[in-house]
C-alpha cells in the first residue's frame, strides 16, 4: 500500500462516517478511502485530480488512483456515477464529444495522455477497448481480427494470419471459428461477437484492455465464457473492467473502485470491498441498500 | 325508454360527482385518423395508377395497325384513313343551314350535338393534309375494301390507297401479276440499296470528310503555332495537299458508287392512287413499311406491331421526328444521365462529408445547409441559364482559346454540350444527394466508429473503412433521387446542350470516341418537340405517349439496377445487432 500515501495524503478511514443517514447515501465529501492491492511491476496509469465537465456540468470530481500493472481493476457505483467516463478519458474517447473540458492529470507510463502534442492515435493503440454491445465492423471474421494492423498498414499476409490466431486463441474462439474466418462477423451470435471485439482489442497487443460492461448484453452463458477469458488474460494486460454486476466484479477483479456521484469513494482490495467496506456508502451499495 | 332516462336524472343528482366514462370518444380513437391517411394514400395511388395506365395504354397502341375506312361523304367525294379518334361538337348555324331537315331535326334530338370522326388520311403531298373531321350527318356509307393499302414512306409521311401500277425497270405489272409476296420482296430489295447509300454518304464518305477536316485543322495548327511562312507549315502543307488529293479521289469513287445505285434504284418504282383516283408516282425504296391494312390476320398485326416497335427503338427519326425511331434520344439521355451521376456522386458524397464529419457544426455550417437545401428549390431553367453563362460560354470558350484555337471562330466545347448539361444537371440535383448522405452518415452508429477509433485507427480510415461502407445504401438511395430528378429534366437541357436532331451520337468510332463536347437529343425534349413544335400536333400525340412510356421505362431501368445494387451492399448489414 505504498502508493496510498503518494497518491493522496487524505486517505483515512473515518471519512463519510456518520452520513449515513436512514439508509439514504450521504453525499461524498471528496475525500477517498484507500486500501488497494499493488504490483508488484508498479502502476500502468496514474490519474491525479482528474476534473471532467461536459459544457458546465461535471461529471468528474477530483479523481485520483492508480491501475497496477497485470491486475484486474473493477470499476462499480450506480448509474451516473462516471464510469464509463472514467473509462473513456483514458484512452480518449470523450474526444468525440463537443463542449468537453477536463483538468488534472492522467498518465500513462508516466507520459502524459492530454498533453499537449500527444499523438492520439498512438495512445490508443496502446490501450484496447470492448465496449457494452459487441461492435464487430461488418467484415469478415478474419478482417475484423486484423483490422487494428491493417490500420498499422500492415499486410504482410503471415504476420496477420498469425496475430489472427494469436487473438483468436487469447479470446478462446479460434476452435469455434478457424474454419469461417472469411464469413461475415454479423453472422455470429452475441456472445461470440463480444470475444471476437476482445480479439480485436488484444490483436495489436496492447498494454491495458479497457473494459465497458463487456457482459451487459449478454446472456449468463457468454458471460460466463467472457469472465473465464478474463481470468486467462490475467497476467498478460492490466484490465480495466466497468460492471454493474457486483458478482462479476467480485469474481474477476483484484481491485474495485466504487464511485458516486462523479466521485470515487473507495478503492480497495476487492475482497475488503465486498466483504468490509471502508465507507458506509461502499457497504450500502455493495449490498444493495441502493444503486 | 322515459323511464331509464328519469333513473339516470335520478342517479346523477343523487350522485353528482363525475363518473369516468369507459367508452373511448370518437376523437379519442385512432380510427379517423386512419381512414385519413388510408383515404390520402389511395387518392396518390389512384391518381399514380391512372397517369400511368393512361400512358401505357396509348403507349402500347399506337403502334398496333388499324383498319383502314372508307367512307363516301355526302357530296360525292370519298376519304379513306385510320379512324384516329371521335368526339361530340355542336355544329354552327351556317353548317346547320345546309342540311336536310331530317338531319336538322335528328340534331336538335340529341341537344345539338353531332358525333365526328377524325381519320388519318396521309397523303399530304396530293391534297395537302393528313387528318380529316367527318361528321356523322356527311356519312352516306362506310368501307373496308381489301385493297387499300398503309405506306409508311421515307419522305411525305403516311400514304393511304391503292397500288395502280408497278414499274420493275421498265416491265410494267399490275399487283395481281407481281403478287403481294413478290411486292414485298421487291421493297426488301429496294430497302437493301437504300440502306446501301445511306451507308455510304453517312460513313464512307463521312469517314473521308472527317479526315479532310482533321487535315484541315492540322494545317490550321501548324499556322497558328509557326506561322504561315514557316517551312514546318510548308511541308505539311504539301503533305496534306497530296494526302487531300487522294481522299479527293476516295470521294468521288465513293460518290459515284451512291449514285449508280440510286440510278438504279430509280428504276423500280411504284404509282400509288389515292381513294379519289388521284395517283402518285415514287421510287419502292421510298416505301419504309406497307400492309394491307383490312386485310391482315392477327399474328401479321403483331409482325407489324413488334417491326414498329423494333424500328422506334432502334432507328434515327425522319419527318422532323414525328415517325422513325428515337435511338439518338434514348442514346443521349441514358450517356447524359450516366455522367451526371459519375459527376453527382463524388461531388454529393464529399460535400457531405465534410459537412457531417469534419466542419464544426456552428452557424456558418447551418447556413451552408439551409442554402444547400434551397438551392434543390430555385427554377430549373434558372440552372440552365447558369450552364450556359459559366459552363459553355465561361469555361468552354476558356477551352477552346487554350486547346481548340485552330477550330475557332466554331465552337468546340464553348456551346451546349453533353458534358455541360450533365454538369448543369449534376449542379442541379447534387442537393438531393448531400442530404441523403448526410443522413447515411449520422445514421452510423456510434458504435461503430468507436469501436474502430479504438483500434487506433484514424478519422479518415475510420470513415473510408468503416463509416463510408455503412452509408453506402443511403448515398446510393440519394443517388436513385438524383438519376430520376436528372433524367427527367427538360427545362435547363433545352438551354445548354439539347437539339432536336443531332446529326452524331456522343460516342462513335471517331478518335477520342466519347465526345463530351456535342449537343445531343434527349426522350424529354423530344416529347416536348414532337408534341408542341411539330408540323401536325395530331401526328404527333401518339408518338409523345410512345416516348413518355419509353423514357418511364428507361428511368425505371436504371433506378432499379441502382435499387438492386443498394440491397447487395445493404445486405452486408443484416446481421448486425444494431
Amino acid at each position: 500500500m505504498s502508493d496510498t500515501a503518494t497518491l493522496s495524503p487524505t486517505s483515512g478511514i473515518g471519512s463519510g462516517k456518520g452520513q449515513a443517514n436512514g439508509g439514504r447515501p450521504a453525499l461524498p465529501t471528496g475525500e477517498t478511502n484507500y486500501h488497494f492491492v499493488t504490483s508488484p511491476e508498479g502502476s500502468v496509469i496514474d490519474v491525479d485530480k482528474f476534473n471532467l465537465w461536459y459544457g458546465s456540468a461535471q461529471a468528474l470530481y477530483d479523481i485520483s488512483l492508480s491501475f497496477q500493472k497485470g491486475l484486474v481493476t473493477a470499476l462499480i457505483g450506480p448509474s451516473g456515477c462516471g464510469k464509463s467516463t472514467l473509462l473513456r478519458s483514458l484512452n480518449r474517447m470523450n474526444d468525440l464529444i463537443d463542449n468537453l473540458s477536463i483538468d488534472g492529470n492522467v498518465t500513462i507510463g508516466g507520459h502524459d495522455i492530454y498533453g499537449p502534442g500527444v499523438d492520439v492515435i498512438a495512445l490508443r493503440k496502446r490501450m484496447g477497448m470492448v465496449f457494452q454491445k459487441p461492435n464487430p465492423f461488418a467484415m469478415s471474421i478474419y478482417d475484423n481480427v486484423v483490422y487494428p494492423l491493417r490500420v498499422d498498414g500492415i499486410s504482410d499476409r503471415r504476420v496477420l494470419d498469425e496475430t489472427c490466431e494469436r487473438a483468436l486463441r487469447g479470446s478462446a474462439l479460434w476452435d469455434e471459428v478457424k474454419d469461417r474466418l472469411k464469413e461475415s462477423a454479423l453472422g455470429m451470435s452475441g456472445g461470440q461477437q463480444q470475444r471476437l471485439c476482445i480479439a480485436r482489442a488484444i490483436a495489436s497487443d496492447p498494454e491495458v484492455l479497457l473494459m465497458d460492461e463487456p457482459c451487459s448484453a449478454l446472456d449468463p452463458i457468454a458471460t460466463a465464457k467472457i469472465e473465464e477469458l478474463i481470468d486467462e488474460l490475467r497476467g498478460h494486460y492490466t484490465m480495466i473492467i466497468v460492471t454493474h454486476n457486483m458478482q462479476q466484479a467480485g469474481r474477476v477483479s483484484d481491485n474495485t473502485a466504487f464511485m458516486y456521484l462523479g466521485r470515487l469513494i473507495e478503492y480497495g482490495k476487492t475482497e475488503t470491498i465486498f466483504t468490509a467496506p471502508q465507507v458506509p456508502q461502499t457497504r450500502d451499495y455493495v449490498t444493495g441498500r441502493f444503486g | 325508454m322515459t323511464a331509464t332516462v328519469e333513473k339516470d336524472t335520478i342517479r346523477s343528482e343523487a350522485k353528482p360527482r363525475s363518473v369516468r366514462k369507459y367508452s373511448a370518444d370518437i376523437s379519442a380513437m385512432g380510427e379517423p385518423f386512419l381512414w385519413g391517411l388510408g383515404g390520402a394514400l389511395a387518392f396518390g395511388i389512384i391518381l399514380i395508377v391512372g397517369f400511368l395506365a393512361l400512358i401505357f395504354w396509348n403507349g402500347f397502341t399506337t403502334f398496333w395497325p388499324k383498319p383502314i375506312e372508307v367512307v363516301t361523304i355526302t357530296d360525292g367525294t370519298r376519304v379513306a384513313g385510320e379512324p384516329f379518334r371521335s368526339e361530340q361538337y355542336r355544329p354552327g348555324p351556317e353548317i346547320l343551314s345546309g342540311l336536310t331537315d331530317d338531319q336538322r331535326a335528328e340534331i336538335v334530338a340529341d341537344e345539338g350535338f353531332v358525333g365526328r370522326t377524325l381519320y388519318r388520311t396521309g397523303n399530304y403531298d396530293v391534297t395537302g393534309e393528313d387528318f380529316r373531321w367527318v361528321s356523322n350527318f356527311q356519312v352516306t356509307d362506310r368501307a373496308y375494301p381489301k385493297d387499300f393499302f398503309f405506306f409508311e414512306r421515307q419522305e411525305w409521311g403516311a400514304f393511304v390507297g391503292t397500288i395502280a401500277s408497278i414499274d420493275l425497270n421498265g416491265r410494267k405489272l399490275s399487283l395481281e401479276e407481281l403478287t403481294l409476296p413478290g411486292l414485298e420482296a421487291e421493297q426488301e430489295a429496294a430497302r437493301d440499296r437504300f440502306d446501301e447509300v445511306h451507308h455510304i454518304e453517312r460513313t464512307d464518305i463521312g469517314n473521308v470528310n472527317h479526315e479532310i477536316n482533321e487535315l484541315r485543322l492540322d494545317l490550321r495548327r501548324a499556322a497558328l503555332r509557326h506561322g504561315e511562312g514557316s517551312p514546318e507549315y510548308q511541308e505539311l502543307q504539301q503533305s496534306n495537299e497530296a494526302r487531300i488529293a487522294e481522299l479527293q479521289k476516295d470521294y468521288l469513287a465513293l460518290a459515284n458508287q451512291a449514285r449508280a445505285i440510286k440510278e438504279e434504284d430509280r428504276k423500280y418504282r411504284i404509282t400509288l392512287q389515292t381513294v379519289n383516283g388521284e395517283e402518285k408516282e415514287i421510287a419502292i425504296s421510298q416505301i419504309v413499311r406497307f400492309y394491307a391494312a383490312n386485310d391482315l390476320s392477327f399474328f401479321e398485326k403483331v409482325g407489324v406491331y413488334l417491326s414498329r416497335w423494333g424500328e422506334f427503338v432502334s432507328e434515327e427519326p425522319r419527318e422532323a421526328n414525328t415517325e422513325g425511331g428515337i435511338l439518338p434520344a434514348i442514346f443521349g439521355t441514358v450517356v447524359m444521365t450516366m455522367l451526371m451521376v459519375i459527376i453527382v456522386a463524388p461531388f454529393g458524397v464529399i460535400t457531405a462529408l465534410y459537412l457531417r464529419e469534419y466542419a464544426k457544426q456552428g452557424r456558418l455550417v447551418t447556413i451552408v445547409r439551409i442554402s444547400v437545401n434551397n438551392l434543390a428549390g430555385v427554377p430549373s431553367i434558372v440552372y440552365g441559364v447558369f450552364g450556359v453563362g459559366f459552363f459553355a460560354y465561361m469555361l468552354g470558350g476558356s477551352i477552346d482559346a487554350l486547346f481548340y484555337p485552330e477550330r475557332l471562330p466554331s465552337p468546340t466545347f464553348g456551346t451546349g454540350g453533353i458534358l455541360w448539361s450533365a454538369l448543369t444537371l449534376a449542379l442541379l440535383t447534387v442537393p438531393v444527394v448531400i442530404v441523403a448522405t448526410e443522413e447515411a452518415l449520422s445514421a452510423v452508429p456510434r458504435s461503430m466508429r468507436e469501436g474502430s477509433l479504438a483500434c487506433g485507427a484514424s478519422k479518415w480510415q475510420t470513415i473510408k473503412w468503416i463509416v463510408l461502407p455503412r452509408a453506402m445504401p443511403g448515398v446510393m438511395t440519394g443517388l436513385i433521387l438524383a438519376m430520376a430528378r436528372g433524367a427527367g429534366e427538360v427545362a435547363p437541357l433545352m438551354l445548354i446542350g439539347v437539339v432536336k436532331l443531332a446529326p452524331e451520337l456522343p460516342i462513335d468510332g471517331f478518335f477520342p470516341y466519347v465526345h463530351l463536347e456535342r449537343s445531343f437529343m434527349h426522350l424529354g425534349f423530344h416529347i416536348f418537340d414532337v408534341g408542341f413544335q411539330s408540323r401536325n400536333s395530331e401526328a404527333g400525340k401518339p408518338m409523345v405517349f410512345v416516348t413518355t412510356l419509353l423514357l418511364i421505362g428507361l428511368i425505371v431501368l436504371m433506378n432499379s439496377s441502382a435499387i438492386y445494387v443498394r440491397n447487395r451492399l445493404k445486405k452486408k448489414f443484416a446481421g448486425s445487432q444494431f
